[in-house]
């Protein structure tokens, strides 16, 4: 068995456009949830989250990119040169054919299906783009991925709608863990913040018209965000020969389904999922010092994720961390696990412990620390990230200090 | 008018039920009928397209809602006010 290391991040979401800024968000509690911009937003009921704004793809990507790239490819692109850059790799003969692309989404190109189908349908057009198919494929990410920083291993997506970039980083760590692969380009992104994309959400009424308020007692939904989340996995041993920095070690990874409901959230799925990550990561409850939590803001899933903390914590559970940075950046969907990771790295790394921020009355029925609305300095050795998706499927993965 | 909206009403709620009109009475509650918050968010979206309305209604805060939902006939009554409201008559 190979131990796994994070030796690159990058992101690009609500919060900031490179990692510096998004931590230096996290560490002020900063909210980057606001007004949404875009084509019919008057004819939704829901009209915030957490967009990219004053986002220009002609500043980074020529014509012809932009023709092929989705936005959820071009902030997938983004992250990954970031995350690329950090590591100091290049790819190359022997490692370009051992190295490859994991990545989470849930919708792919929803901003390109929604454009053409606006042009088919509204406007009456009976012609589309020739790129359309290539731009809104749910691998179109990790495809350009392989291409723009030449990683010929095993490269795909993985789509389990909140828990893809948990999914998709417990592949890419297992790549590596069982020798397959030395590196993976591992995240995720999601883009779905257009009108189609928001008016589907809209229907299930659990999303909430002023504010994310994770685990406060007058939380009233979710909120969207969007954008991206790449880390570079490398094996331990390529990393420390080459001299690289390492951010964190990943120790442990654990999936379950509920295998009960379609959108109400288990506390057993949930918790065999928590006991599970530490059990692989032969780590013990009294171990865990931050939960970067799921925390939605729904009703229904930060009730259900503190009961699950505190069946497989035990009596740590009170003493644990656990925040959700979902109020900040708002909910990426499939992406979102990976920009939630840049605030366990910030745990770990820097001693800092991300707030949930717009918190403002205890709920009895998550009576953890939450971490309520400002940062806190700690020393953590061991985290864990949870990411419980529609449909039942629960990712938590487990990483460790180095 | 009031009953029309009544009439169809339990019939939207009946649907979801899978019971007949007749066994879906006024002071029966959505739990008492087997409507579980999908089956709820379901009927309203029924609701909102028979009566071209729009129903206020958050699945986070059912209890804070402006829209009552503890009895068919609370469902009824909040129905006919929204009817009225957005649809003037």
């Amino acid at each position: 068995m190979h131990r796994v290391v994070i030796t690159g991040m990058g992101t690009i979401n609500a919060l900031g456009t490179d990692v510096p800024t998004t931590l230096e968000a996290f560490r002020e509690g900063r909210c980057g949830i606001g007004p949404l911009e875009f084509r019919d937003v008057e004819r939704l009921s829901i009209r915030i989250g957490g967009q990219v704004r004053d986002y220009d793809p002609e500043a980074s990507f020529n014509r012809q990119q932009i023709a092929l790239y989705d936005r959820f490819t071009q902030f997938t692109l983004l992250a990954a040169q970031e995350a690329v850059a950090q590591s100091g790799l290049s790819f190359a003969g022997e490692l370009a054919a051992r190295s490859g692309v994991v990545l989470g989404t849930a919708g792919g190109g929803v901003t390109t299906w929604d454009e053409n189908y606006r042009t088919v349908y509204e406007e009456g057009k009976n012609r589309v783009h020739p790129f359309v198919v290539p731009k809104l494929m749910n691998n179109a990410a990790a495809s350009h991925v392989s291409m723009t920083h030449n990683l010929k291993g095993p490269s795909f997506t993985v789509a389990t709608a909140c828990a893809s970039s948990n999914h998709a980083m417990g592949q890419a760590f297992h790549l590596i863990r069982s020798g397959m692969c030395t590196v993976m380009l591992t995240g995720g992104s999601e883009s779905m913040l257009c009108f189609g994309g928001v008016k589907a959400w809209e229907g299930l009424r659990v999303m909430s018209k002023d504010a994310c308020r994770p685990f406060s007692a007058n939380r009233n939904g979710m909120v969207q965000g969007e954008g991206a989340g790449v880390f570079v996995f490398e094996e331990m041993e390529h990393a420390k020969k080459r001299g690289a920095t390492i951010l964190a070690e990943v120790i442990g990874f654990a999936m379950t389904s509920d295998a009960a409901d379609i959108v109400m959230p288990s506390q057993q799925g949930a918790a065999r999922a928590i006991r599970g990550a530490m059990q692989d990561a032969k780590v013990n409850a009294e171990q865990i010092g931050y939960i970067n939590a799921h925390g939605t803001g729904t009703a229904a899933n930060d009730k259900t994720e503190c009961a699950a903390v505190a069946d497989a914590l035990g009596h740590h559970a009170d003493a644990v961390m656990i925040s959700s940075t979902k109020s900040m950046h708002g909910h990426l969907i499939g992406g979102t696990g990976a920009v939630e990771l840049l605030a366990c790295i910030l745990a770990l790394r820097d001693g800092i412990i991300a707030p949930t921020i717009g918190y403002e009355e205890p709920d009895p029925e998550c009576a953890l620390d939450v971490v309520p609305n400002v940062a806190r300095e700690a020393k953590v050795d061991v985290v864990l990230s949870n990411a419980f998706a529609f449909g039942g499927l629960n990712a938590v993965l487990a990483l460790r200090k180095v | 008018m009031s009953s029309e909206v009544q009439d169809k009403v339990i019939e939207i709620i009946a649907e979801q039920a899978v019971l007949e009109v007749s066994d879906v009475k006024l002071d029966a509650t959505l739990e008492d009928l087997g409507i579980d918050s999908m089956g709820l968010v379901e009927s309203i979206f029924a609701i909102e397209e028979a009566f071209d309305i729009q129903v206020p209604f958050n699945a986070n805060e059912p209890e804070k809602s402006e829209f009552d939902i503890s009895s068919v006939g609370a469902i009824v009554t909040a129905i006919e006010a929204l009817v009225a409201e957005q649809k003037g008559t």
